[in-house]
C-alpha cells in the first residue's frame, strides 16, 4: 500500500474537530465568556474550586483529551492552509504547527500531573 | 424573441503561431434564451471559422463542452446568457494544458481514471450463459449518485488542490472509485486502495468542496472522498489492531 | 476561508486555556492575574470572537457530517436534517453537562 501515516494524521484531525464541535462553545462560554460578561459568578472559577475540580483522573483525562485533540485539529488545519496559500516549505510548516501543538499538550500534561 | 448584442471575450491560442494565449473579442447578436454554447456556435458559423472548441449533445449529458465562463467552471450548454452580464469572458477548462483555443488535453484525467479500476471487479468471473447478476433497487440506490458522472472535468477545473498539485488523482476519478466500491457486485475495494488511499489519492483533498459546487450532475465528489477517508482510516486502524482480519 | 480563520481562533483559545493551567500551577496570585486578564475588555472580546468562531465550526462541522457519513436505513437514505439534528441534540446535552460541571 502506497499510503503512509495519513490515516493517523487525519483521524486525529477528525477527532479534534468533532470534539471541538461538541464541547468548545460550552467550554468557552463557561470558562471565560460567561465570567467576562458577568453571567457566571467569579467564584465558580476560584483557585480552590478549580484545583479541586481538576483532581480526579477523569477530569485530568478530559482536559488532556480536549487540549491535545483540539490543538492537533487546529495545527493540522493551519498546516493545510499554509500549503493552500502557496507556502511550499511543508517540513518547516509541520514543525511549527505540530510543534506548538506538541508543546502546548506537554505543558498541559505536566501541569495536570502536578496538581 | 429579443435580441441583444453581447461581447464575447474568448481565449485564443494556436500553438503553431502564437507564443502565448491571448483574448479575442466578438460582438454577438444573442437571443435572450441562449446559452453560452449558442453564442460560441454563432461566432464559429458567422464570425470566425478558426475557433476550436468541444461540444456535442447541447443538453448537459455528454460532458464535452466544459469551459470557464467569467471565472466559473460551467458546461457551455448549461450556462444561460441571462445569468451573465453583457461582457462574457470564455476560457478553456482550468488546470489542464491548452491544446488549441478552448480545447484542453485531458490525458492526465484519462490515465488517472484507468488507475482506479472503474469497472466491476468480481469475486468469480461468470460466463455469459449464467445470465445477469441481480441487484435490488436499494443496492442500486447506494451508489447510483456516483455513477451519474459524465466526465465533464468541471470538478478538476475548479479544484484548487488539483491546481496546486496535478499528481492529485482528483474528484471525478475518486468519485468513480467510490461508485464501484459501493456497488454490491464489486469486491475490488482493496485493489483500488493502492491508488485511492495513496498520498496523491484522497489525502490530497482538503474538502474545499468546489468540485461538488460545480458538478452539473450532483455527483458530489467531495462527499465521496470524505466517505472514503473515513472508510480507509477505519480499515487502517482495524488492520493495525486486528492484523489477522481479512481485508 | 472562514473555516481556516476559525481554526486560528480555536487553536489560540486552547493555547490560552493552557496558559490558564500554567498560571494555576503557579499559585493563587498568578491565577488571579489570569482571571483579571480574562475579564478585561480585550479578554472578553477575544472570548466572544472565539465563541462565535467555535459555534461557526460546530455549525459547519455538523452540516457536512451527512455528506461524510451518510446513513442508510431500510434501503433509504436518512434525511440529512435528522443526522444534523441528532448532533445538535448531543451538543445540547454535552453543553449542559459542561455548564453543570463548571458550576454555573
Amino acid at each position: 500500500m502506497a499510503s503512509s501515516n495519513k490515516p493517523v494524521v487525519w483521524a486525529l484531525f477528525a477527532a479534534g474537530g468533532t470534539l471541538a464541535a461538541f464541547v468548545l462553545p460550552a467550554i468557552i462560554f463557561s470558562l471565560t465568556l460567561g465570567v467576562g460578561l458577568g453571567w457566571i459568578p467569579l467564584e465558580s472559577l476560584s483557585y480552590e474550586r478549580t484545583v479541586a475540580g481538576l483532581q480526579s483522573p477523569f477530569a485530568k483525562l478530559a482536559v488532556i483529551a480536549v487540549v491535545v485533540l483540539i490543538l492537533w485539529h487546529a495545527a493540522h488545519r493551519l498546516r493545510i492552509t499554509a500549503h493552500d496559500l502557496g507556502v511550499y516549505a511543508d517540513g518547516l510548516v509541520m514543525l511549527i504547527c505540530y510543534g506548538i501543538a506538541a508543546l502546548g499538550s506537554i505543558a498541559a500534561f505536566i501541569v495536570l500531573l502536578g496538581l | 424573441m429579443r435580441q441583444a448584442f453581447r461581447q464575447l471575450e474568448v481565449l485564443r491560442y494556436d500553438p503553431d503561431t502564437d507564443s502565448a494565449p491571448h483574448f479575442q473579442t466578438y460582438e454577438v447578436p444573442c437571443q435572450d434564451d441562449w446559452v453560452v454554447l449558442d453564442a460560441i456556435n454563432y461566432v464559429k458559423e458567422n464570425l470566425d471559422r478558426t475557433l476550436s472548441y468541444r461540444w456535442s449533445c447541447h443538453m448537459a449529458v455528454c460532458g464535452s463542452c466544459g469551459l470557464v465562463v467569467n471565472g466559473e467552471s460551467v458546461l457551455a450548454c448549461h450556462a444561460f446568457l441571462r445569468d451573465y452580464p453583457e461582457k462574457i469572458r470564455v476560457e478553456p477548462l482550468g488546470n489542464f494544458p491548452i491544446e488549441r483555443d478552448l480545447v484542453v488535453m485531458i490525458d492526465d484525467f484519462v490515465e488517472k481514471l484507468r488507475t482506479v479500476k472503474p469497472y466491476i471487479v468480481s469475486k468469480k468471473e461468470r460466463a455469459i450463459e449464467f445470465g445477469e447478476t441481480l441487484q435490488s433497487p436499494e443496492k442500486l440506490a447506494a451508489y447510483k449518485q456516483y455513477a451519474d458522472c459524465i466526465n465533464c472535468l468541471l470538478c478538476y477545473s475548479a479544484c484548487p488542490q488539483y491546481g496546486l498539485n496535478d499528481n492529485f488523482v482528483g474528484p471525478a476519478a475518486l468519485a468513480l472509485a467510490h461508485r464501484y466500491n459501493l456497488d454490491s457486485r464489486d469486491v475490488g475495494r482493496s485493489a483500488r486502495a493502492d491508488v485511492v488511499a495513496s498520498n496523491p489519492g484522497i489525502w490530497e483533498c482538503s474538502f474545499v468542496g468546489a468540485c461538488s459546487e460545480v458538478c452539473p450532475k450532483n455527483v458530489d465528489p467531495a462527499a465521496s472522498i470524505q466517505q472514503m477517508k473515513i472508510a480507509i482510516t477505519a480499515d487502517y486502524f482495524m488492520r493495525l489492531l486486528m492484523p489477522w482480519r481479512k481485508p | 476561508m472562514l473555516r481556516e480563520v476559525s481554526a486560528v481562533f480555536i487553536g489560540s483559545y486552547t493555547l490560552m486555556l493552557i496558559v490558564g493551567l500554567l498560571r494555576l500551577s503557579q499559585g493563587p496570585a498568578a491565577y488571579e492575574s489570569f482571571l483579571n486578564a480574562v475579564q478585561s475588555t480585550a479578554g472578553v472580546t477575544l472570548s466572544l470572537i472565539s465563541f462565535i468562531f467555535a459555534l461557526y465550526h460546530s455549525v459547519t462541522w455538523f452540516g457536512v457530517t451527512p455528506k461524510a457519513m451518510p446513513l442508510r436505513m431500510g434501503g433509504k437514505a436518512v434525511p440529512p436534517a435528522i443526522i444534523v439534528g441528532a448532533h445538535w441534540l448531543v451538543w445540547a446535552i454535552a453543553s449542559l453537562l459542561i455548564l453543570l460541571w463548571v458550576g454555573v
